[in-house]
Parts: C-alpha cells; structure tokens; sequence
C-alpha cells in the first residue's frame, strides 16, 4: 500500500505564505490564552496538596464539601470528579509540614460517615519544593533547546538551527496555549510531554532537513524553494507514518492510560500533531526566508572539494618526490 | 540463505533481551528484575526538612545541664544560669571558685568563654552552630534509616537530597494504618529526659504562667494521658536520652507494656547521684516534652535503669522502644514533600497503562504488516526485539519503572518503528527509480542512515536533560526512552538489515515487489 507517489512534486512552498499566517495568529492565540488565563500550575509546580479518595458507589460530593467545610485545614479546597463518578480530588493550596499527622490522616478523620472509601493518594508538595521544581523544570527547557541549537548548528548550518528552533518555539507556544485553553494541570508530566515533543518535533524537522541538505548537494537547480518542494514531497510519506503510529500509540495512552497519564497524553497529543505540520510549514519555509544561498553553499562546497582535491595533488607529489 | 555479522549480532541481542527480561516478565524467584516505581506498586515518597535551629538549641540546653552537674558535684554555688539561642551564662558565687570552673569549661568544644568578674558566659562559635547543624542532619538521615530498618519493610530508602533534605521512600506499605505508623515512627522525637520535679513552687503550679516558671529556671509540662494534670520541673534536665544504652518492651505488674531503659555509666552515676540526694522528691520521666510518670524517689538507685510507663498498646510500646533505641532526633523534622499512593491505585495504574501498550503495540504491528508487508514484519520483529532489550536493559540495571516510565514504553513503540519507516521509504524510492532490489536494500539503509543517527540523538540530548533535571518518576520516563532509542538503533538498524541480508538470495529471485515492500514495481 502507499499514500504518496512520488511521481508528482507538492508546491509546499507556494502555500507558505498563507501557512505561516495561519501559525503567527495559532501562536499570537496560544499567548494570548496564556496571558489571559495562565497556566494551570499543579501541585509539582505550585505547592499545595492534592488527596485522591475512591468511593464504592459515586462519591457523595455535597456531602463531602459539607464535612470538609467544618475544618479550617480545608478552607479554600476544590473538590471534582477524577476519571469517573467514584473517584474524586480534593485540591488544595496549602501544605501541612507536620510528619505525624498529614492531611490524609485529617481528610479520612473528616469524611469519616459519607460512606465507604478510601485515600488512594496525597501528594503534599511544600512552596519551597514546588519552586525547587519550577526552576529546576526551567533550566531543563532551556538546556534542552541550546543543547538541540547546538547540535544542529554542528552538523547543519546555522540556518537549519535557527529554523529549527523557531519551529520549536512555534510548538511549544501552541501546545502550551492548548495546556492552558484546556485548563489542564500543569505537573512534572507535562513538563515531560514538552520536553519528549522537543526532540520528536525537532526528529520530524531534521528528517525534512537531512532531504533539503542532500537534495542542496545534488540538485543542479539553484532554485531552493523547488529542493524544499522535492524534499518535503519525498519525506512527506515517512512523516505521516511515523506521526501516525506515534499518533496511535499516545492516544491509546490518552484513552486507557488512566486519569494520572491524561495530562502527559493530551500534551503529546497536541504536540505530535503541532509538530508535523511545523516541520513542514514552518521549519522550512524560515529557511527560504533566511535567504540560504544554494549556488553560495554549491561555491562552497566546490572550493572545499578543490581544496580537498590541492591538497591530495600536493600530498601525491610530495611522496613522489617531485618536490 | 546465510549468516552475515549483522544478524549475528541481532541473534545475540534478542538472545540477551529474553534471557535477562525472563526475570522480569515471568516473575521468577531469582535474577535481576526491574522494580516497579512507589507509583505503580504504591508507597510512600516524602522529602524532609530538619529544623536545625533546634538542634542548635538543644545543644544549648545540654552544655548548660552539664555546668548545674558539675556545680553540683564539686559544690560550687552557682546563680542565674540562663541562655540564649546560642549562649550561655551563669555567676560563680565564690570567686576563688572561678578559674577552677573556668579550667573545666575549657573542655568543652566549640564554645567562646567570656568573663565578667564572676559571670561566665559560654557562646558557640559560628563554626560549631554549622557543625552542630550539619551534625543535626547526619544523624537524623542515621537514625530514621535505624528505626525503619527496625521496622520491618523491604529496603526502606532512606538518603540525603541536596545539602539538607531527607528523602524516605518506602515500598509496599499497605494501608494507610500502616503508613501512619511509618510517619510516626520516623518524626517521633523520642526525647527523653529525666526531670527534677520543683516541689517548692510545684503546688502552686495551676495558677503559673510559662513566663513565671521561666522566673525560676522552671517549665510547665502536662501529663500524657491527662492534660490537665501539670508539673512543674526544672528546665534543665537531669540527663537526657543520649545516655541511654537499650530499650526494650516489658511488662508491668498489671500486665500492661511498659519500656524498660538502661543508661551508660556516665548516666547512672547522674541518675545514681541525684537520687541520693534528692529522696523524698519526685523525678519525672518526661519523653517529648510530655510526662509520662512522676514517681517519688524512696532511695537513692543504682544501676542506671528506669521504666516509662504510659497508657500504651503493644505495638505503640515496641514502635517506642524501637525509637528509643535508635537515639533521639536532635532537630524536629518536618514534611516539605510527599507523595503516597495506595495499593490499589498502583495496581489500577499497571493495569490501565499496560492496556494502552498492548492496544498502541497491536495498532502499530498491524498497520505496519498492511502498509509495508513484509518489511512490515521484519520491522515488527526489530519491534518486538527492541521491547525485550530495553526491559532486559532495565532488568540488568535493577532500573525502576515508573508510570511516565510506562508511558515512556508505550511511546518508544510508537518511535522506535520511525528508522524502518525512513528505511523502507527509502527503499521503495529507489525500486521506483528502477534500482534492483539488492541495490535499493543498500542505498536504502546508506541513505537513511544519516536522518536516523541526527533525529535520534536529538531526542537522545532531550532525554539526557530529562534525566540529569528531572525527579522522581520523570527519571523512570527518560530512562526507558533513552534505552528505547538506543536499543531501536541496534534492532531497526542492524538487525533489520541483516535479516534483509539473510533474505537477500530469495529477494533477488523473486520480482514480487507487493510481498516485500508492498508496492507494485
């Protein structure tokens, strides 16, 4: 079976105009939703508490509020369902510091009547851990990024890095837009997600890159956005399939993997499909805009090959003595 | 068909994922396995913080206990010992008294002395508040790590994180009953002091404030079982628990379980010589600023063994014992993180998680056989062989899986198939441009190799950071994928190659492009 033939070339590159206008409001939107509603910080981030109890039968949510709001401990704590009717979370932003006695022991003491359950997790994330995390989580994003930068600077052009790296913040801006539209928590999971979507984002982008640069070494047509146009087209089956059977597997791990996965799941979801269309719509048509210079890297690359080539001539007659 | 190096080498590698992933997979007794995250089997992760100021305090309080001792004993009069957060000071009555206490207070380490006229005060220096602080974290890592391994779960973690958090990860707890247990046990104080009674002022005890008692060089401390019930008892203790050799659950002659102590020789000479000289009066056992009995004292007792009787279970008595026996906290600690989960969500997350790899596996093979027919199936083998490595890989290493990890797994499912995917693209790219299978199979892998080796290991570098900056479960998440991408670089690369190699006679007879590659020629 196939999808594509390659027997017919996609103008990809005629249509980047209206692509990247697409993906400027798609960004400007994400930051807007970003500055406007914020990212929902979870307790990794934030601070705070979260207890996960299970009911029997479907939890009792009224009731629990009822009980929870006779101790003060719980003064501010949201109570929703988790995964299904029986399950729910009660979140809350402050921490106790006590070992003996935590909020697990407090919220089992509380609901003590509202039937059968029982405390499946508490995490209990202190402020001082939580910005710990937060920084931590920061430095790990940007070492990421310059460490990929760098990467692709050495065995690239510089062009291709900086490319590259625009179309990564393209799809860390929107999956994050997506995070905060969506109002999912924002944990050490997601933190992941984003991190996993920046090397397969980048995967998907330098496989596009790999064709362009092959195609800059052997083409005779110094016409780029035609190279691009042949590469994409060519690697255009390889990025759909590898998308899809990436795809496939994180939404069997959106549908099944369980209510704690979710967050992790949805962000690879957005991610897969934002870096796909990045890698051909964003990543290399900013490499037509930077001006890469085919005949510029041809001269080049024939000067090398001439100096390669001096060099052998002169190493051949040094050994034959001739000098 | 014949052997070639490259399927020689895939051969030994599915040899080595099956034989070191058996352990893991079929659960058996012996071998290396991977263990299961807190998060899967459930347990519980907390992080500690120490309050070392206290351990500061603390050591405050003993220097001064040790200068009313050492009065006593050498009846030297002394007055108005008092103290600060770091200091201490008293007055020497007699000043011919003076050079003689200044000369024992020499003894001491880490303390200024300073006199004026017959004031002596005693300041710790910067240096020993860092050493006593650091001291306070040492031994709490050592003594929490006592009392756990006392306790009786399975390779209880207990290690320092940075330069002074505690983390305890505890596996398999059960209930949350247990758990409570846990807590109990690793934050309880076990402080315990031995204390005179002040039975001058003692009746009049109900009606003092703290600040009073304070007045007096006394304390206001409840009664465990009762609060109303108060003593008041002199602030510096008679000796405290760091004198205390064994502990140990008895029973009294009701038959209730109390916790029989001993002392060193140091201690039972204190403890011998203020019973002699105090019979009559009561001594209080007071263990974390409560007491438990205050017996009189009939006569003056050797030996250096004493009893705390409380209104305790069997199981509260031997945790106490435990705690006991394993010293004091010198610094109280408190919760900066935790994270428990019960059995049964570790269990429902194995479940949901090994469903979603199962399902992602099943999807994967089966459109990789319909879209590439039999390169499908030789990639689906490099698949299958790619999961065995990397769970032998973990095996080996004694790697923890967590549930990101898991969804590591699941993810590296869906990559590690994207090196065949370039592959066989290539391949089919060049079986229309009109090259011989042989040939294509070549250049194919030639052509792809750069791509592959370039995407993978800018994953790789993103997996790195993960696991350099990640925590917890995060570094089970990084682990798999970074031995997935470099186990999929063994098994798509190689392995699949050289099982085309092994082919490749049959390949170059037949013309049937559909079967190999699923393409018309």
């Amino acid at each position: 079976m196939e999808f594509f033939k390659y027997s017919r070339t996609f103008d990809f590159m005629s249509k980047s105009k209206v692509a990247m206008i697409f993906s400027i409001v798609l960004v400007l939107a994400s930051y807007a939703i970003l500055a406007v509603k914020g990212l929902n910080y979870g307790v990794d981030f934030a601070g705070g508490t979260i207890v996960q109890v299970k009911y029997d039968k479907a939890a009792p949510i009224n009731e629990m509020r009822a009980k929870l709001k006779n101790n003060k401990l719980f003064d501010g704590a949201s109570i929703s369902e988790f995964g299904s009717p029986q399950e729910v979370v009660i979140r809350m932003k402050t921490t106790t510091g006590n070992v003996t006695t935590d909020i697990g022991d407090v919220t089992r003491e509380a609901l003590q009547g509202t039937g059968n359950f029982e405390i499946r997790r508490v995490d209990i994330v202190g402020p001082k851990v939580g910005s710990e995390l937060k920084e931590k989580g920061l430095v790990s994003l940007l070492l990421a990024i310059a460490g990929i930068l760098v990467y692709v600077a050495f065995r690239f052009e510089w062009r291709f890095a900086v490319a590259s790296i625009v179309a990564l913040i393209h799809d860390v801006s929107i999956a994050m837009g997506a995070v905060a539209l969506f109002a999912i928590d924002v944990n050490l999971d997601v933190l992941a997600a984003i991190l996993t979507l920046l090397g397969y984002s980048l995967n998907d982008t330098i496989i596009v890159f790999d064709r362009i640069r092959e195609g800059v070494t052997k083409s005779k047509s110094a016409d780029l956005a035609e190279i691009i146009n042949e590469s994409i087209t060519r690697t255009l089956a390889r990025t759909t399939l590898t998308s899809l059977t990436t795809f496939f597997v994180v939404f069997t791990l959106f549908m099944f993997g369980g209510e704690i996965i979710h967050p992790f799941a949805f962000t690879l979801l957005v991610g897969i499909i934002v870096g796909t269309y990045s890698s051909i719509f964003v990543a290399s048509p900013i490499l037509l805009m930077f001006g890469f210079d085919v005949k510029k890297y041809h001269a080049k690359l024939a000067e090398k090959a001439k100096r390669e080539a001096e060099k052998e001539r002169m190493r051949a007659q040094f050994e034959s003595g001739v000098m | 068909m014949k052997l070639n190096y490259r399927i020689v080498i895939f051969a030994l590698a599915i040899i080595f994922g099956v034989v070191f992933s058996a352990p893991s997979l079929l659960q058996t007794e012996g071998g290396k396995k991977i263990t299961l995250g807190l998060d899967l089997q459930g347990g519980l992760h907390m992080l500690l913080g120490v309050k070392t100021d206290e351990a500061v305090a603390s050591r405050i309080k003993s220097i001064a206990a040790s200068i009313k001792h050492y009065a006593e004993r050498n009846d030297i009069l002394i007055d108005n010992l008092s103290f600060t957060n770091d200091s201490v000071s008293f007055e020497v009555l007699d000043s011919d008294e003076v050079p003689k206490f200044q000369e024992y207070l020499k003894e001491i380490e880490g303390v200024k002395l300073s006199l004026n006229g017959t004031v002596i005060s005693l300041t710790l220096t910067p240096k020993e508040i860092e050493k006593t602080k650091k001291l306070a974290i040492d031994q709490a890592i050592e003594t929490i790590r006592n009392r756990l391994d006392q306790f009786g779960l399975s390779e209880p973690v207990v290690a320092r994180q940075g330069q002074e958090k505690i983390l305890v990860q505890l596996a398999g707890i059960k209930s949350q009953e247990d758990e409570k247990r846990a807590r109990e046990l690793i934050s309880r104080a076990a402080k315990l002091e031995l204390m005179a009674v002040d039975e001058d002022r003692n009746a009049r005890v109900y009606n003092m404030t703290p600040a009073e008692a304070a007045q007096y060089g006394d304390v206001i401390l409840e009664d465990v079982k009762n609060t109303q019930i108060k003593y008041l008892v002199k602030e510096i203790p008679i000796l405290d628990g760091g004198m205390l050799t064994n502990a140990n659950v008895g029973f009294d002659q009701n038959n209730r379980p109390v916790i029989n102590f001993k002392l060193n020789a140091e201690g039972a000479e204190i403890f011998g010589d203020f019973t002699g000289k105090n019979v009559g009066k009561r001594l209080a056992v007071v263990l974390d600023g409560k007491v438990y009995s205050a017996p009189n004292i009939n006569e003056r007792i050797g030996g250096g063994s004493g009893q705390i009787s409380g209104n305790y279970t069997v199981l509260e008595a031997k945790d106490l014992a435990i705690a006991l026996r394993s010293g004091a906290l010198l610094a109280p600690i408190y919760l900066m993180e935790k994270r428990s989960v019960g059995p049964s969500l570790g269990a429902d997350s194995i479940k949901a998680s090994m469903e979603a790899l199962i399902g992602g596996f099943v999807l994967v093979i089966i459109f990789m056989v319909f879209y590439y027919r039999m390169a499908g199936v030789i990639a689906n083998v490099a698949l299958v062989a790619n999961l065995l490595i990397l769970l032998a890989v973990m095996s080996l290493f004694g790697a923890t899986l967590t549930l990101p990890g898991m969804a590591g797994i699941v993810l590296t499912v869906g990559m590690a198939v994207d090196a065949n995917v370039i592959i066989t693209e290539r391949i089919r790219e060049l079986i229309h441009e009109g090259k011989s299978m042989h040939k294509a199979i070549e250049e194919g892998y030639s052509n792809a190799m750069r791509a592959i080796l370039d995407a993978n290991i800018t994953t790789l570098i993103a997996s790195v950071v993960l696991y350099v900056y990640g925590t917890g479960a995060i570094k089970g998440f990084a682990i798999t994928m970074s031995i997935g991408i470099l186990a999929s670089m063994l098994t798509a690369i190689l392995g699949t190659h050289g099982i085309y190699e092994m082919l490749e006679s049959k390949m170059a007879k037949s013309k049937n492009y559909k079967f190999w590659f699923g393409i018309k020629g």
